[in-house]
């Protein structure tokens, strides 16, 4: 893994990487959003509204997958050091925020014509509003520290404690209140859905997973070509 | 200098005996957070109106998240004045290595801070008309939840410990890894109250403590390493 902690090797290979996955990404799009919406079931409950499904799971999928992603960058960087995990968890944290936020405002969106609110504090719900709050807190350590190696590893250990803390939340919350449908896609006995929907559903998934390693790769470029800057910067200044 | 040098037993009761004398003395943290405690819970009954079946039913409610409330003011101060005065240098330095010295701090955080707003939550819960069933729960679950408190918060506190005004930071930080315990101590006040079991809130309300108890002094004692370098 070391190999890539050189920031040139490491933007090579981004570089070589991002062209496939832009094109893959837009690939997953385009026909997730075509399955989707011209192509899926209206379902005989919900009707057309069902469709908010498509953008909805699959944010809340990626929410809760950032996250992990950036608790196994922060314990690569508390670890072995390693100089690229660090960048990488800065990178992914707005993405994240960002997709969470989309999570809860899709979900409260659908939740109207469902269940006749915007907000209900059932467990799922919740506990995803937690989880932006989980992400508003490890950006807001990164930004509170000047020296950025130091706050990269305050903020990684938050990360951390927050990912053993998070199954916890995740379950008392649940526990606390449960209104929302139990887990459809996730079951041992397999999906209780018709593959018409699944299969958008699915394509949908992979679009946003895509969406998420071209934004990454894009911001840890940015982050890397930005400290170049700031060391010549002070190099000049010298 | 020392002459005699002490077993590590002694050094970490030293440290809790300090920090809880501290707490207690003019200014301290202890007598600050106790008076919040005792304040913010009068204001609710002027918030949400004095009629007692309104109150009963947000009693336990308001007890723990005023608890927790204080708890977080109180931790500002838990590596802060130590790290200004530069004792904290000397506490890292100690031989009983940075672990027990955390534990100890975050031990007397608990005793010198939170074990009074224990004392005190039955006398509040009197004024907001808490279900007589309720009370022995309340008391219980205080004692078993709060030390989790300490412990997450004094993560959070190792972390902001170099942040100028790391208060705001550090609440927005701990406050969400607050809310099993939250849920769990209400639940068992509720679950007395409204005549089921709260034995099994208790035992998750113990389990999420001990599972901060196992985390917490690690990642204190990292994070409050790396804002001494």
């Amino acid at each position: 893994m070391h190999r890539f902690a050189n920031p040139a090797k490491f933007t090579r290979l981004a570089d070589s990487i991002l062209p496939w996955a832009i094109f893959a990404m837009l690939l997953a799009f385009v026909a997730g959003l075509y399955y989707a919406l011209f192509n899926s079931p209206a379902d005989y409950q919900q009707g057309e509204s069902v469709r908010m499904m498509y953008v909805h799971v699959p944010a809340a999928w990626s929410a809760m997958f950032i996250y992990a992603f950036i608790a196994a960058a922060s314990f690569t960087a508390l670890v072995w050091r390693h100089p690229l995990a660090l960048i990488a968890g800065k990178a992914a944290a707005p993405i994240g925020a960002t997709i969470t936020a989309l999570a809860l405002i899709t979900g409260s969106l659908w939740g109207k014509p469902m269940w006749g609110t915007y907000w209900e504090w059932d467990g799922r719900m919740t506990s995803v509003l937690v989880l932006f709050f989980l992400y508003i807190g490890y950006m807001a350590l990164w930004q509170a520290l000047d020296e950025e190696e130091k706050a990269g590893r305050a903020a990684s250990i938050l990360a951390l404690v927050g990912v053993v803390n998070l199954p916890i939340i995740k379950f008392s919350v649940e526990w606390w209140n449960t209104l929302h449908q139990p887990a459809s896609v996730m079951r041992a006995d397999g999906p209780t859905m018709p593959a018409e929907m699944l299969t958008p559903l699915l394509i949908m998934g992979v679009a946003y997973q895509l969406y998420f390693l071209v934004v990454v790769l894009w911001r840890m470029k940015l982050e890397i070509n930005n400290r170049k800057v700031s060391i010549m910067r002070q190099a000049t200044a010298e | 200098m020392i002459d005699q040098s002490p077993n590590s037993f002694s050094i970490f009761r030293g440290i809790i005996r300090r920090d809880i004398r501290l707490a207690w003395s003019q200014g301290g943290t202890g007598t600050m957070a106790l008076s919040f405690f005792l304040i913010a819970v009068t204001l609710f009954p002027f918030g949400i109106g004095p009629e007692p079946q309104t109150l009963a039913r947000v009693a336990a409610g308001v007890i723990w998240v005023v608890a927790l409330l204080a708890c977080l003011l109180s931790l500002d101060r838990l590596f802060q004045a130590d790290y200004e005065d530069g004792s904290l240098d000397d506490l890292v330095s100690s031989p009983v290595g940075l672990l027990a010295v955390v534990t100890a701090k975050m031990l007397a955080h608990w005793f010198a801070t939170i074990l009074p707003l224990v004392v005190a939550a039955p006398v509040l819960a009197l004024i907001l008309k808490l279900p007589p069933e309720g009370y022995i729960y309340l008391a219980v679950a205080l004692v078993i939840g709060t030390p989790a408190l300490s412990l997450l918060g004094g993560v959070g506190a190792a972390l902001t410990v170099s942040v100028r005004r790391g208060g705001v930071l550090m609440s927005l930080l701990v406050l969400p890894l607050y809310i099993p315990t939250l849920i769990f101590g209400v639940g068992a006040v509720d679950a007395a109250v409204h005549n089921s079991d709260p034995i099994p809130h208790l035992a998750l309300l113990g389990a999420v403590t001990l599972m901060t108890v196992v985390i917490s002094p690690f990642a204190t004692a990292g994070a409050l390493r790396l804002s001494l370098e």
